[in-house]
């Protein structure tokens, strides 16, 4: 009727089913729209962009020297990652992994510092697995409130993250400090045998690395291949057909949060009995909450995570090199990883939509 | 005739490789009430959509009141004066009924309460407007539906499927509403299976197949038995009669049923019996929102009772109201929901994982993982049977028609070979070929000695199928009446609750 009608403008149609290649494309797309908009950044605040992206996101591949770094932080980034994407993709949102990963240091920093004097191949591992276990127990807490009263878990387990970090605290000032330490609010450090062995010669990169592939595979079997890792995802897209089927929330509830917990105690077992060789007040410099956006980024798919740990690590081992050779600010780095999220968030709309330009 | 309200020249859609509509001549003549019939997948929805500018035809040219347009959007054909009321409901269910409809229809809230509680009383579609959307049941959300739509005073109305849900009283009155409405020159495009009430009400009809038009009728000058063929291009299937068969055991009891739900909207059941043996078919019946998602929920376990509770529940000979809904499917239960969508599939998922939902036990899994290949064999089997029409397997369940969706579910409870089987609705929205097809399906399973519940607000859906019919209303059960012994008007009148009065006092 009135010619503004034949305006054309787009429309978000919903494809009939979800594109692969748009699967695949989304997080290429988005880290391209993110560097793009992030160069313009740069050249606004006055700093050189060439120089920037040079050092935040080609320096860290250049030797081996940083790149055994990346590998380093790519790791727990990895293995909590897997954790928490088995439970996002059952819609169970721990945003307490941090808390989870600090108990799993607590855990396992008990056997070396209550027997220091230990000695055998048998402690790493049992610190690990201790370490596992005191992730797991933390965020039982938080699944217990959730099945019990329907407490949100984003609450719970983000706020016990908060008393992990008292509970660091007060051992580390109380019990467990060293005593031979100058006061610092630090433990002693562990001897040989409580350390997990180093794989690469002259690096720090530890055998926990490939425990974390290992488990990561685990990961894809249990999500793309098992019955349990099926239920899981039917009680995240559709929690009636779950209930219509008989898949018990409760039970998802549990194993998403346990599962999750394991993971990332695990991790933080590795740090102390890893790089760090001791029980700290910075253990974790907020992998807890980066690995969110990792498993986000890897599509909260098991290979997809591998990939989004290597490049946030990568990121933060650009990020100080780009802090010191090229002047940035600490924030920029994070402003980075917000719009690596963002547009990512952004282009996984056209997964499942596409835009109509008028045909007519 | 004069010059048409409405016409369509060469309109086509495709979605991917499916052509969903192909050169489709329509013309709607303003006051008439026009019918468009068509199968499952014929493409009437798709065609809906694009008057209703849901979606934006390939090729063709859309002419309104004679002049070309283009509808970019809902809000736009409103603005024309299209309104259209959905087969899957586009409400907000967080929302007030009244919420809902202030989001379409101008006006202070007041006076849309005002109007909204008019238009129920006139229209027999009572509905309360401060309700929230997601406690009521797929009957109460159609009336709202309709009632929204009444209010934004369209010139065309489209109504899919909007009988499904009423009681044979209120369909007269919903057709006295909608012959009113034509007098006052509103058109009306009509969408419905049920091909008697197509020949009392519609002027003109246009039969869809496969996307195109294979004809246009006028439905008074031919008999139910034409126009089924017209559209199905075959003869129906007939129901086979029922065999009278020996008592069986009895496979579902409830005694005493009691139920006092959290939600303050849903509705209680209050001392709900019923007993159904191996090789009879029980029908329950009434309109939704009188118990039945209560009554549904609390047979399949998805509600469980408390243990003081549990012998109101017997499956199979066992004490069975305190098991889950996995522990009684073990027991031989399988079910199929009112909704399909997000409780009876995932849309999200292809059909091979959708099978995977409840026929796991069916030798889909290998040591706790998933056995692909026998999870596609099995799907496939399930798609050829019952002629579920879709490109594969593979493809997602939300890309299915709702009636092609539930002749999947169908087949995948039916598979299960079941002791014990409940149906909620199961040929809402499915048309008339396949939903023929199912019915004889099920008589079969009766007379091989299956016991089978069917929950529906279609009379003649449960005078064709059920041993007994038991009228749900306002939480409980009457008695069984012996469907041989009794006639559509009395179920009727149990289910809007005047089974006491006389017959000549129903409005």
């Amino acid at each position: 009727m009135s010619p503004s009608y034949t305006f054309r403008h787009p429309l978000l149609v919903r494809r009939e089913s979800a594109s692969l290649t748009m699967k695949f494309l989304a997080p290429l797309i988005a880290l391209g729209v993110a560097v793009l908009f992030n160069l313009a950044l740069y050249v606004a605040i006055g700093r050189d962009p060439v120089a920037v992206f040079y050092a935040l996101l080609i320096e860290p591949f250049l030797s081996w020297a940083s790149f055994s770094e990346v590998l380093l932080k790519a790791s727990p980034l990895m293995l909590i990652a897997q954790g928490l994407a088995i439970g996002f993709r059952a819609k169970v949102f721990n945003i307490g992994a941090e808390g989870q990963f600090i108990l799993g240091a607590i855990f396992a920093s008990a056997i070396p510092i209550w027997f220091p004097a230990a000695t055998g191949q048998w402690i790493w591992p049992a610190m690990l697995v201790l370490g596992a276990l005191g992730g797991a127990c933390w965020a039982s807490i938080t699944a217990f409130w959730r099945v019990r009263f329907n407490a949100n878990e984003i609450l719970v387990s983000l706020m016990l993250s908060l008393v992990a970090m008292q509970v660091l605290n007060y051992l580390l000032v109380g019990p467990w400090k060293d005593p031979e330490g100058f006061n610092f609010p630090q433990s002693v450090m562990f001897q040989y045998d409580a350390l997990v062995p180093t794989l690469i010669p002259g690096t720090r990169v530890n055998v926990s690395l490939l425990i974390t592939l290992v488990l990561s595979l685990v990961a894809w079997l249990l999500m793309q291949r098992s019955f349990q890792g099926y239920k899981l995802q039917v009680g995240g897209l559709a929690p009636r057909a779950a209930g219509y089927a008989g898949f018990s929330e409760s039970r998802a509830i549990w194993l998403a949060l346990l599962i999750a917990g394991g993971a990332a105690g695990l991790a933080g077992a590795a740090e102390v009995a890893g790089p760090l060789g001791q029980l700290q007040r910075s253990i974790s410099t907020g992998y807890g909450y980066a690995a969110i956006i990792v498993a986000y980024l890897g599509g909260l798919h098991p290979i997809g995570i591998i990939f989004s740990a290597l490049l946030m690590a990568a990121l933060y081992i650009g990020g100080d090199n780009a802090m010191v050779s090229a002047g940035l600010p600490i924030a920029a780095v994070r402003v980075f990883l917000g719009s690596v999220l963002l547009s990512y968030l952004i282009s996984l709309a056209f997964v499942r939509y596409r835009l109509d330009w008028a045909s007519r | 005739m004069s010059s048409p309200l409405l016409s369509l020249r060469g309109i086509s859609k495709s979605y991917g490789q499916v052509h969903a509509n192909q050169g489709i001549d329509l013309d709607v003549a303003p006051q008439s009430i026009h019918a468009i019939l068509g199968e499952n997948g014929a493409g009437k929805s798709t065609l809906m959509k694009l008057i209703y500018g849901v979606e934006r035809p390939d090729a063709g040219d859309i002419m309104w009141q004679g002049q070309p347009v283009h509808l970019s959007s809902p809000a736009e054909a409103r603005r024309q004066g299209i309104g259209m009321v959905f087969q899957h409901f586009s409400l907000f269910e967080t929302l007030t009924v009244i919420e809902n409809i202030s989001l379409v229809v101008p006006g202070r809230k007041s006076e849309l309460v005002d109007r909204m509680r008019l238009l129920g009383k006139d229209f027999g579609l009572e509905v309360d407007p401060f309700a929230h959307v997601h406690s009521l049941s797929v009957g109460e959300r159609q009336r709202v539906e309709v009632i929204r739509c009444l209010m934004t005073n369209p010139k065309l109305l489209i109504l899919d499927e909007p009988t499904s849900v009423l009681p044979p009283q209120s369909i007269e009155n919903l057709f006295d509403t909608l012959r009113w409405l034509r007098d006052s020159g509103v058109s009306v495009l009509f969408i419905s299976h049920k091909l008697e009430e197509i020949r009392s009400i519609c002027d003109r009809a246009t039969i869809l197949r496969a996307g195109r038009v294979t004809g246009n009728a006028v439905p008074r000058e031919h008999d139910a038995h034409d126009l089924a063929r017209m559209m199905i291009g075959r003869d129906m299937p007939h129901t086979s009669p029922a065999v009278a068969m020996p008592t069986g055991e009895k496979r579902l009891q409830l005694m005493g049923l009691t139920w006092q739900p959290d939600d303050p909207f849903a509705m209680p059941l209050s001392n709900v019996n019923l007993t159904v043996r191996a090789g009879e078919i029980a029908g329950i019946a009434g309109i939704s929102g009188n118990g039945q998602s209560e009554l549904t929920t609390l047979i399949s376990g998805e509600t469980v009772l408390p243990a003081s509770q549990a012998k109101q529940i017997n499956m199979m000979g066992e004490v069975a109201g305190h098991l889950g809904a996995a522990e009684r499917r073990r027991l031989g239960f399988a079910f199929v929901p009112e909704d399909r969508i997000g409780r009876g599939a995932v849309p999200e998922m292809s059909l091979t994982r959708n099978s995977m939902l409840t026929a796991h036990p069916l030798g889909l899994l290998r040591r706790c993982m998933v056995d692909m290949h026998a999870a596609e064999e099995f799907t496939a089997r399930c798609i050829r049977t019952f002629d579920v029409r879709t490109s594969g397997p593979g493809s997602e369940a939300g890309s299915l028609s709702g009636g092609n969706l539930q002749k999947f579910i169908v087949g995948r409870e039916i598979m299960l070979s079941p002791k014990l089987l409940l149906l909620a609705q199961p040929t809402w929205g499915v048309d008339v070929g396949a939903a023929a097809a199912i019915r004889q399906r099920l008589m079969a399973l009766r007379n091989e000695g299956m016991a089978i519940i069917v929950i529906s607000e279609e009379i003649e859906e449960l005078f064709e199928l059920a041993d007994f019919i038991q009228v749900l209303r306002g939480g409980t059960l009457s008695e069984p009446l012996v469907t041989a012994g009794t006639r559509p008007e009395e179920i009727g009148r149990y289910m809007i609750g005047a089974e006491a009065r006389p017959a000549g006092a129903v409005a």
